[in-house]
């Protein structure tokens, strides 16, 4: 396929036409609405399904009866949005059904603005819906990466029965950049033996979430433990550069990765000996990687656009071996690359204080430079 | 002679009804309005076409008593649910089974937009007048007055508004092709009952759009008297708040034969 110039949004929605997507069901909001839009007139010219929910708790609703026919479907949205979805996401882990979601991130909390965020990695990776279990999020930093992501997704979704989160920023979703698209994949014609389609010629079937029985659920719960270790076995993803001899290490993912990748460029030119880490899959998180690391740096950078979410799993993985420093910008801002740079200056020529939250000597750096 | 001989058999289990005792209270109608269902299933030969949707309340186990694919939704989302399934699948038939907590308090905004939309689905609301599941709170169809266990003093109308007539507010939007209100609380009843159920599925399979049967049932165990008790309270008490009747039933469905 040719690269063309896309837009993130409308690049991830023909991703997943591509990838075989039968229904989408979902609710206008920025930044993400040209995905909905794209799909508005792209599905039922595939003789597929588009449909305007009458809310996001609709339309993840919608999702969830649409997974249990067994074909692939999806919904986007963005954070007040996908807050909505938290209970329907929660059903649907507990009904054990393949579901992709892309979440658009916007700066919150409440309405919040339309700006790119990272605000809601708690909600996604460690939260969301009530009840034990994980979805699969993944976190693009291109317009090409967006792509194979939401290709991947699916993939995911049904090798393991899981929810797949794409986590994008609003920066993704809204960017054009040159990428191409993967090639028309055909749609199922073969559906999986839980599917829900009539009874025909066979027993019928149930899909629930509910097991009054407490030792049923237990044994639910299990079951959908022992998939999530075989996805922290199998599908933990990350980019490095430039780590091999790297004294610093810099963490970020997404957009934030990408303007850290920038800044990390500029810091090698001055010679720093600095290299970055950005995580893919923030769940399952390469908590493994990033311990390794911490036995070969002399202290991290780990870069957000929020108040430091991520941070706390990079310091888990460190134990405390070396200082984890952290810069982030909030509520919509998007750091510069400038920004970070000065930022691994720092660390690698000043003393990093020990013993302090890194979070408070951040915010009283960045309460001086924006002021 | 043996009882279940052919010849003497007038009564036995619709095929569409697995062969398990439901859990439901005596004199609870949920287990009526269940075989109706089943009965039209198997009278339309539909069974291995259809797939149910359960609500959050008494009837949360539903699946477990019909012989068809059943899915269980969450509270009130039922129809949103139905509608994800019978988009994909447009040739099979699609019901939700729901109560009025669920149809007409946290399931409001969706069961109003799969009228609007005209969704080609069957809706069976069972209007109890009271949560049923969590022990007998004030439900938005309890009557004036009534009490339940978050209503002790009576609902007072002043506070916490009137009951929702759910069959009449569903006639109201376009998307909707037949919306009745029927009850269970005697034999006449319960034949009328089971023609409007006949005459939804019908409505489903030709494709006509939305449709909508109330059913007025009893829930003695949180009204707090017995089951022939409640039957009398329906028609005394509830009928004259929710009128039985058609509040809508478009043209081409009038001259159904069912
Ligand atoms: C989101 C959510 N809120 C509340 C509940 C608790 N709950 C379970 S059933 C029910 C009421 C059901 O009443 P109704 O729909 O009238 O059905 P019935 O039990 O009377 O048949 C409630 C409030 C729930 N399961 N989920």
């Amino acid at each position: 396929m040719p690269r063309e110039l896309l837009k993130g949004n409308v690049a991830m929605a023909e991703a997943a036409v591509r990838a075989g997507v039968e229904a989408y069901f979902g609710y206008p909001i920025t930044p993400q609405t040209e995905l909905l839009e794209w799909m508005s007139h792209r599905l039922p010219e595939l003789g597929r399904v588009f449909l305007q929910a009458e809310s996001e708790v609709a339309a993840i609703n919608m999702v969830y009866g649409a997974a249990c026919t067994g074909v692939r479907v999806m919904s986007s949205s963005s954070s007040p949005g996908v807050s909505l979805m938290m209970e329907g996401i929660s059903y649907i882990a507990g009904t054990e059904l393949p579901v992709v979601l892309i979440d658009v991130v916007r700066g919150g909390p409440g309405l919040g603005n339309i700006a790119p965020s990272q605000g809601d990695y708690n909600q996604i990776v460690h939260g969301g819906g009530h009840g034990d279990y994980h979805s699969i999020v993944l976190a693009p930093s291109s317009v090409q990466e967006a792509i194979d992501l939401t290709v991947l997704a699916f993939d995911l979704a049904e090798k393991y029965q899981a929810i797949v989160v794409v986590m994008a920023d609003g920066n993704i979703g809204q960017m054009m950049e040159p990428a191409e698209l993967p090639p028309m994949l055909p749609i199922k014609s073969e559906y999986p033996e839980w599917a829900v389609r009539g009874a025909k010629g066979r027993d019928h079937r149930i899909l629930t979430s509910i097991y009054m029985n407490p030792e049923d659920e237990e044994k639910t719960n299990l079951r959908i433990l022992e998939r999530w270790n075989k996805i922290e076995e199998n599908e933990i993803r990350y980019r490095e550069y430039f780590l091999d001899d790297a004294e610093f290490v810099v963490i970020g993912y997404g957009t934030a990765g990408r303007v850290a990748f920038s800044a990390v460029r500029s810091a090698r030119a001055e010679g720093i000996p600095v290299g970055l880490l950005r995580p893919i899959t923030l769940n399952p998180y390469p908590f493994a990687k990033v311990a390794e690391l911490a036995n070969q740096a002399h202290a991290f950078l780990v870069v957000e656009m929020n108040t430091g979410q991520m941070l706390q799993d990079v310091q888990l993985a460190v134990a405390g071996k070396v200082p984890v420093e952290f810069y982030g910008r909030l509520g919509g801002v998007v750091p510069y690359p400038d920004e970070v740079l000065n930022e691994i200056r720092r660390i690698s020529h000043e003393p990093i204080a020990v013993g302090v939250d890194p979070r408070r000597n951040w915010m009283q750096r960045l309460k001086t430079e924006i002021s | 002679m043996a009882i279940t001989a052919p010849a003497n058999l007038v009564y036995s289990r619709p095929e569409s009804m697995t062969n398990i005792a439901t859990h439901y209270c005596p004199g609870c109608t949920h287990g009526i309005a269940h075989r109706l269902i089943a009965e039209v299933m198997d009278e339309m030969s539909i069974r291995e076409m259809t797939i149910g949707v359960a609500p959050v309340g008494c009837s949360v186990f539903a699946y477990n008593y019909f012989n068809c694919d059943f899915v269980e939704a969450a509270h009130g989302r039922a129809p949103a649910m139905a509608t994800g399934i019978k988009r994909v699948l447009p040739d099979r038939f699609v019901f939700t089974y729901q109560g009025d907590g669920d149809l007409a308090s946290i399931g409001m905004a969706e069961i109003m937009h799969v009228a609007a939309r005209g969704e080609n689905i069957t809706v069976i609301f069972i209007n109890n007048a009271i949560y049923g599941m969590t022990g007998g709170q004030m439900a938005p169809t309890t009557l004036p007055g009534q009490k339940t266990t978050s209503s002790p003093s009576g609902r007072d109308v002043e506070q916490t508004g009137y009951p929702i007539r759910m069959a009449e507010l569903i006639a109201n939007m376009e998307g909707t092709s037949y919306s009745v209100r029927r009850s269970l609380h005697d034999h006449k009843q319960i034949r009328k009952a089971k023609k409007a159920i006949r005459t939804a599925f019908e409505v489903q399979k030709l494709d006509l759009g939305f449709a909508m049967v109330e059913l007025l049932s009893t829930c003695p165990t949180n009204w707090g008297i017995s089951p022939q008790e409640s039957l009398q309270w329906v028609d005394e008490h509830m009928v004259p708040v929710f009128p039985l009747g058609d509040y809508k039933i478009a043209p081409i469905i009038r001259d159904l034969r069912v």
